[in-house]
């Protein structure tokens, strides 16, 4: 039987406001243990939540961004269940009325374009994190992420195939980055995804039993727990005519596995009321069309502007929009009087390529637009040839460096002396006269093992163009 | 005259004038407790040395001019469900029997702010659960009136240190009556203020959205004057309203010419004690006498009013007592094998009967499946009766009705049948529902020599209407300045 998969996501963000939703803690991630909390976020007796209108921004911008219906008096509600990661035991989130209903995103999967609809957005607090210690079977409770601001974004059972998924992911945390509400670092847990699955015969429009998977840290971990679980499902009507169970998984990167964390039967009811500690609260028509005139171009607009714009390959710009601290830097950089292309070749060539091995984020780096066009407009003045470039590049991108002062401090300066190129070459040319002889006798190839002799002799600081030009006179002539 | 005889604003005056000094007053304090805390049991911690030290300290800052409120200096005891820093907060319950706050609730601020030396922390019911303090994990408060008898609840102890002259006036919180009926049943003048105009922080919840914080005093003036000191609005709760407060102790005028008072007939029928009936409306004729106009009028709410109260406090409970559950502070129950069995045993040792029967109560209606039925029933109720009250203001200026049923019982009557305790609340949770200001003031006493207390209900922020009322009543009446005979005392 050909079988569809039904997907569903529930995506949980980790707002970068600077404090927590309730409180005036810190929210940056990590720290010693218990040391980013107050009595307010670890719900000492007596202690009352404060909403952080920062939240409630990013919240509307988000909404907004994902095309929601945005509710303009929205409220909290308390979702009770006891755990030891939850001190007040109940969890400040929103049910009844979400800040954002009825989105939609619009994805691409290879030519393929497709709607995913957004059942709903809503905002929360987060938990704290349990530690287990095997060594003395004791479990340890870090209350730093208690109250760190979240938004749930959960979408209609839309998704068909893992690619599908993926591309949501991409454009959701692309999406999320643009608007500088959201890091969404996987590897910080700052953006974390729940699958909910079920599968059933193609061309039936009735929805199978699903399964929720958890504990997906990576996009790859989502796309292979995605095959896995269709698999298992499919393989568990077909092959052992059983049901599938209603239950929440766990999913073992490790192990390549999914594991059964809880069933249906064993769910808790969260006994879910209005939060009496929070007052409502009223978004305005003006409030949401200032937020609505300050939304920032996103992703797909620029890079389409790119290729309108500045000419570049739909690929190149793509990648220079990937991350919008990618893109404002490339854009900072043409602001400052620099070919888009040159700009452009400099950040796929040198600067994608350095992030990639330190490992860094774009928004990490100290490397600013003012020091890459500094160093391109060193070679098209001709003070330094390209290859050192590149090698400047490097040496002053950790910390921002002086490219001027590297290059004179460690004398990189282009040879632009005629004289000194054309000794050398004739230098380099009687050093090695069988290999003339082979070059004059057709051996064209050999005219590179010249360049890179005459280039070595002169440390590589000869303008390439000028040590060709030469050589190829005096071989020839 | 002695010093315990003095209100709270007698008092301050005369501290001010240099006739008494602030450790003179928290000595005579101390000693008072000292003598009837056995046998009343008000406290649950009495601050000796603490409170002798800070007298000190007020007293240098009073002589140097730093200190300006009419009740700098003037000894207070706060209710133990109100956060101290670094001093004990019980709740009354074992489950907090050792949890010291390592913060000051904004009221502790507040009181520290004007220059309150603060005597101890008093005695209640159990998380303020109960109307007669007696679910106290620390021991039932007694009425100084009669030591046989409950002194309301659940700011039972803050009623009878007031009574009791141990202190110049207490610090209570009100959730469906805690203040008003143990100071009725007390024969003091207690107020709740208007939802959201004294900030919650520190307040160790029971019903958020019906908790509030007032004052325990002899007179309406002392009332006024505390309010003044610690209403406003605080950026720790946003439940506290934005609103301009103060000048209340300034705008008490007596003068009642063209106010009109309602009466609600529906609050005198069927379950009220007879002499109860008679002093509160007796004590219309006397406002009648200072200018009011006073008319009886119809208020058919009261029959749904006690379910509603008890649907939305105990739903709000058993929420916001989920976090006292062994594993972070207060008490935590030994010998147990894993998660659950360390929160269950701690919670069924840690909790009393009444608390843990509102907690069951509380969960159950916010049940899937009965929440339509009970809590979301119970908010549609409570808006209803909001409209009801916001109908009686549009004719009346205040509302004047009994606090409760009947005069206090007897030690142990209450607890054995709780439905009928709950239904003692009758007077007192519709305006803890709608958010309204009430006071009860001393109306006189019945036949067995136990205070009866009539209560002034105003519009929302209308706190100068109920207190001024108040005033007036007491200007033409002695019933507030009647003591209590609790043997023992340092009189």
């Amino acid at each position: 039987m050909d079988w569809e998969v039904v997907i569903g996501l529930e995506t949980h963000v980790e707002l970068a406001t600077r404090t927590k939703i309730f409180c005036s803690c810190t929210t940056e991630f990590g720290g010693a243990p218990n040391t980013h909390c107050c009595p307010v976020c670890t719900g000492m007796p007596g202690t009352l939540p404060v909403m952080n209108k920062k939240v409630l921004e990013y919240a509307a911008k988000a909404s907004l961004a994902l095309n929601c219906e945005v509710t303009r008096y929205c409220k909290f509600d308390r979702k009770n269940y006891f755990y030891p990661d939850l001190p007040k035991a109940y969890q400040i989130s929103q049910l009844y009325l979400p800040i954002g209903r009825n989105g939609k995103v619009p994805i691409k999967v290879g030519s393929e374009e497709k709607i995913i609809r957004i059942h709903e957005l809503h905002m929360e607090e987060d938990a704290g994190k349990l530690v287990h210690d095997n060594w003395i079977d004791q479990t340890r409770a870090d209350y730093n992420r208690c109250g760190v601001p979240l938004i749930e974004i959960v979408t209609e059972p839309d998704f068909r195939t893992a690619d599908e998924v993926i591309a949501y992911l991409e454009k959701l945390r692309s999406t999320l980055e643009y608007l500088g509400v959201s890091d969404c670092k996987m590897q910080e847990g700052s953006l974390r995804c729940d699958v909910n699955l079920s599968v059933r015969p193609k061309g039936s429009d009735e929805l199978g039993t699903r399964t929720e998977m958890k504990n997906l840290n990576s996009f790859k971990a989502i796309a292979r727990a995605i095959r896995y679980e269709a698999r298992r499902q499919q393989e568990l009507i077909e092959l052992d005519h059983k049901r599938v169970i209603q239950e929440t998984r766990r999913w073992d990167d490790n192990k390549d596995a999914s594991f059964s964390m809880r069933s249906k039967e064993n769910a808790q009811d969260y006994r879910y009321f209005p939060e009496p500690d929070i007052p409502p609260m009223e978004l305005s028509e003006a409030y949401l069309d200032e937020l609505r005139a300050n939304l920032p171009e996103m992703a797909e607009a620029r890079q389409a502007r790119y290729v309108r714009a500045f000419g570049l390959p739909e690929y190149d710009a793509g990648l220079l929009t990937g991350t919008r601290a990618l893109s404002d830097f490339f854009e900072e950089t043409v602001a400052l009087g620099i070919a888009p292309k040159e700009a452009a070749n400099w950040m796929m060539a040198d600067l994608l390529r350095l992030l990639k091995e330190k490992g860094m984020e774009p928004k990490e780096m100290l490397f600013a637009p003012e020091t890459l066009a500094a160093i391109i407009e060193m070679v098209s003045d001709g003070k330094l040839n390209r290859g050192t470039a590149s090698k400047v590049f490097e040496a002053v991108f950790d910390n921002n460096g002086d490219p001027a002062a590297y290059v004179k401090d460690h004398g990189l300066e282009q040879i632009n002396d005629t004289g000194l190129v054309e000794s050398t070459v004739a230098e380099i040319l009687a050093a090695n006269p069988s290999q003339v002889i082979e070059y004059r006798g057709g051996k064209e190839k050999l005219f590179g093992f010249f360049v890179g002799q005459c280039m070595r002799a002169l440390k590589g600081k000869a303008d390439p163009k000028a040590v060709n030009e030469v050589l190829r006179r005096q071989l020839n002539g | 005259m002695s010093l315990s005889d003095l209100t709270a604003l007698e008092l301050g005056a005369k501290i001010k004038a240099g006739e008494v000094s602030v450790p003179e007053a928290t000595r005579a304090a101390l000693d008072a407790i000292e003598a009837k805390n056995a046998e009343n049991n008000a406290f649950i911690t009495v601050l000796n040395n603490r409170a002798m030290a800070e007298a000190e300290e007020i007293q240098k800052k009073i002589s140097a001019g730093e200190l300006t409120s009419p009740l700098a200096g003037v000894p207070l005891a706060i209710k133990d469900n109100i956060c101290t820093k670094g001093v004990k907060t019980t709740c009354a319950s074992k489950i907090l029997g050792d949890f010291q706050p390592p913060y000051n609730a904004t009221l502790t601020e507040k009181i520290h702010a004007i220059g309150g030396v603060v005597l101890g922390k008093l005695n209640m019911d159990e998380f303020a659960m109960g109307s007669t303090s007696e679910t106290s994990y620390y021991g039932a408060t007694r009425n100084p009136w009669d030591l046989s008898r409950v002194p309301g609840g659940s700011s039972g102890g803050a009623a009878a240190a007031v009574a009791a002259r141990e202190c110049w006036y207490a610090i209570g919180s009100d959730t469906g009556g805690s203040i008003r009926q143990p100071a009725s049943y007390c024969g003091v003048t207690g107020i709740k203020p208007t939802y959201g105009t004294v900030s919650r922080y520190g307040l160790i919840a029971y019903a958020s959205s019906l908790d509030q914080i007032g004052p325990l005093a002899r007179t309406a003036e002392d009332c006024a004057a505390i309010l003044d000191a610690i209403q406003g609005k605080d950026p720790r709760d946003g439940t506290s309203l934005d609103v301009p407060v103060g000048g209340l102790l300034s705008g008490l005028s007596g003068d009642l010419t063209g106010m009109k008072i309602g009466i609600p007939v529906d609050c005198f029928g069927d379950g009220l004690d007879g002499e109860v009936s008679q002093k509160v409306l007796a004590a219309a004729e006397v406002l009648k006498e200072r200018g009011a106009e006073v008319e009886e009028f119809r208020l058919p709410i009261m029959e749904y009013v006690v379910p509603a109260y008890y649907i939305i406090a105990a739903a709000e409970a058993s929420s916001n007592l989920s976090r006292f559950d062994g594993v972070k502070y207060g008490w935590r129950a030994e010998g147990y094998s894993d998660l659950t069995e360390l929160y269950n045993k701690t919670r069924t040792e840690g909790f009393g009967t009444e608390v843990k029967r509102r907690i069951l109560l509380g969960t159950f209606v916010l049940s899937s499946g009965y929440y339509d039925a009970y809590y979301r029933k119970a908010l549609q109720v409570k808006a209803v009766i909001k409209e009801a009250f916001d109908r009686a203001f549009e004719k009346y200026d205040l509302l004047l009705m009994p606090v409760a049923p009947t005069t206090a019982p007897k030690l142990g009557e209450s607890l054995s049948d709780p439905l009928k305790m709950y239904l003692s609340d009758i007077y007192t949770v519709s305006v803890n529902l709608a958010g309204l200001p009430g006071v009860s003031i001393p109306c006189g006493l019945d036949s067995k020599g136990l205070p009866v207390g009539a209560q002034l209900i105003g519009p929302a922020l209308g706190e100068g209407k109920v207190l001024n009322a108040a005033h007036a009543y007491q200007q033409e009446t002695d019933f507030h300045k009647l003591r209590p005979t609790q043997k023992g005392g340092a009189e």
